[in-house]
């Protein structure tokens, strides 16, 4: 099982639903998030392009802060996804430091925090807030090893990249473009 | 003109607008644990010598300061931990990959062989010490006998401690400043050098300081070329660390690294222990604490660029 998540550029508006889902589903601290939207714009004027990306943590398959992590507290958990475990974090930042994608925070209780790609409700077959709540539906999320599944799909049919692959981390957060 | 303009929507503290997630604590532990690590390496090599006799302030004198040094470290590298109740956590785990775990277990050997060190340089501060303990005057006894297996253990051991605070930093391929194999060598050669510069400080024995002034000499020479050769290999590489680069060379590090660091605390020093060495009467406290301010200040400088320095998506 590997856990992966879609993102259209094309759909998304920029509304910032999903990072409030999220703040609101996993009781994120206040002036903190998990997820963020970018907005690039690119081009030369009257040329302009812009490009709406949801972003969060990748589950990277060859995680930095997993590797780097004294502790053990982050850890690849089922189906790829990166985790925290809040009681064996010593709070040291070297995770934080190690990411390439600054997607994880120190929360103000001590431990270091991030997306969990909302691993409870994916237990109870619920698909992750950001993506249940997405207005324009352009968020796609399942398991990359079963052919069938709403990302396998959506991935075979359309164009897509990652964030810096060059970082070598293999990122399996993917922006449809 | 084609420009490209990036809106983020975060703006988690200490992570944006740029990284600050480690302040001064890292740093001057750095510092510490190099300068510990210095002072030991020269105690160790000299007794493995058999040159105490030679060097008495490096092997019986500076060592009483390593433990000091390591524990006020310790203190910073705790203050740094945001999860503080939970640090015990660094010594139920070993992780091979992990940097951090590595320096948690090299220093839970180097401070006792510190504590034995200054132990055993009590005597030359206090001739009339006495340990009270009839266990504590037998473990000293027989420290001065197995001192040969000891120094070796401490020459290893102070190596590791000296390499790791570059690997530290230069295990984190997110940040592209650190992300260079010469941070290892770069952070021993600096720790050896405020180190030998510290025993100028305390050594009362003009040829010993002597000796010490040229071994400064050369870890300084060494210094300039991992310096340069750093450099060379950021602007050979790919962008992300040729805009590393450039914060040294243009950016806003440029004055306090080229100034602080490459002047004061190498070039200058350097000048002053030559015209020494030449005869030239030079109070021998200007060069050394010069060497160790360049030394804090590298960490600082390589520590606060090295998290403005990033990848750009």
């Amino acid at each position: 099982m590997r856990y992966a998540m879609a993102v259209d550029t094309k759909k998304c508006v920029g509304c910032s639903d999903c990072v409030v889902a999220c703040q609101t589903e996993n009781h994120v601290p206040i002036g903190y998030c998990r997820d963020w939207v970018v907005e690039v714009t690119d081009g030369t004027y009257p040329q302009l392009e812009i490009e709406l990306r949801s972003e969060r943590c990748n589950h990277c398959n060859n995680s930095p802060c997993v590797r780097c992590c004294p502790t053990g507290a982050s850890h690849y958990s089922e189906g790829g996804i990166v985790l925290v475990t809040p009681n064996e974090c010593i709070g040291c930042g070297a995770c934080i430091a190690s990411c390439p994608y600054d997607a994880r925070y120190p929360h103000p209780d001590g431990y270091v925090d991030k997306c969990t790609f909302c691993i409870h409700r994916i237990k109870k077959g619920l698909k992750p807030a950001c993506v249940a709540v997405c207005p324009t539906r352009c968020m796609y999320f399942g398991d990359l090893d079963d052919p069938k599944s709403e990302v396998s799909e959506v991935l075979k049919r359309r164009k897509h990249k990652t964030l810096i692959p060059e970082a070598g981390t293999s990122p399996q957060l993917y922006f449809l473009i | 003109m084609k420009e490209e303009l990036i809106i983020s929507g975060r703006m988690n503290d200490p992570i944006d607008p740029v990284l600050h997630i480690w302040s001064w604590e890292i740093p001057l532990y750095l510092f510490f644990g190099g300068l510990a690590a210095g002072i030991l390496f020269f105690a160790a090599l000299y007794v493995i010598q058999g040159k105490e006799n030679q060097f008495p302030t490096a092997v019986r004198k500076a060592p009483i300061l390593t433990p000091v040094l390591l524990i006020a470290g310790l203190l910073a590298l705790f203050i740094d931990l945001h999860h503080k109740a939970y640090f015990w956590q660094l010594y139920t785990n070993i992780k091979l990959q992990s940097p951090m775990s590595w320096g948690a277990w090299t220093l839970m050997v180097v401070t006792p062989l510190s504590l034995i060190w200054a132990a055993l340089s009590l005597k030359e501060f206090i001739p009339n010490w006495d340990w009270k303990l009839p266990w504590l005057i037998a473990f000293e006894a027989w420290c001065r006998k197995q001192l040969l297996s000891i120094a070796w253990l401490t020459l290893l051991f102070a190596s590791i401690l000296g390499i790791y605070t570059g690997i530290l930093f230069s295990a984190f391929n997110a940040r592209p400043l650190w992300n260079t194999s010469i941070l290892g060598p770069l952070f021993l050669t600096s720790g050896l050098s405020t180190g030998a510069a510290t025993i100028m400080l305390m050594s009362k024995d003009p040829a010993e300081r002597k000796t010490f002034a040229r071994i400064d000499l050369l870890l300084i020479a060494i210094e300039l070329f991992l310096i340069v050769h750093m450099f060379m290999g950021f602007m050979a590489s790919t962008q992300v660390q040729i805009d590393a680069a450039r914060l040294f060379l243009g950016g806003e590090y440029t004055a306090p690294f080229w100034v602080f660091v490459v002047g004061m605390g190498l070039v200058v020093p350097a000048f002053l222990e030559v015209l020494e060495l030449r005869k030239k009467h030079i109070p021998v406290v200007v060069p050394a604490l010069l060497v160790l301010f360049g030394g804090i200040m590298m960490r600082f400088i390589i520590a606060y660029a090295g998290q403005a320095s990033r990848w750009l998506y």
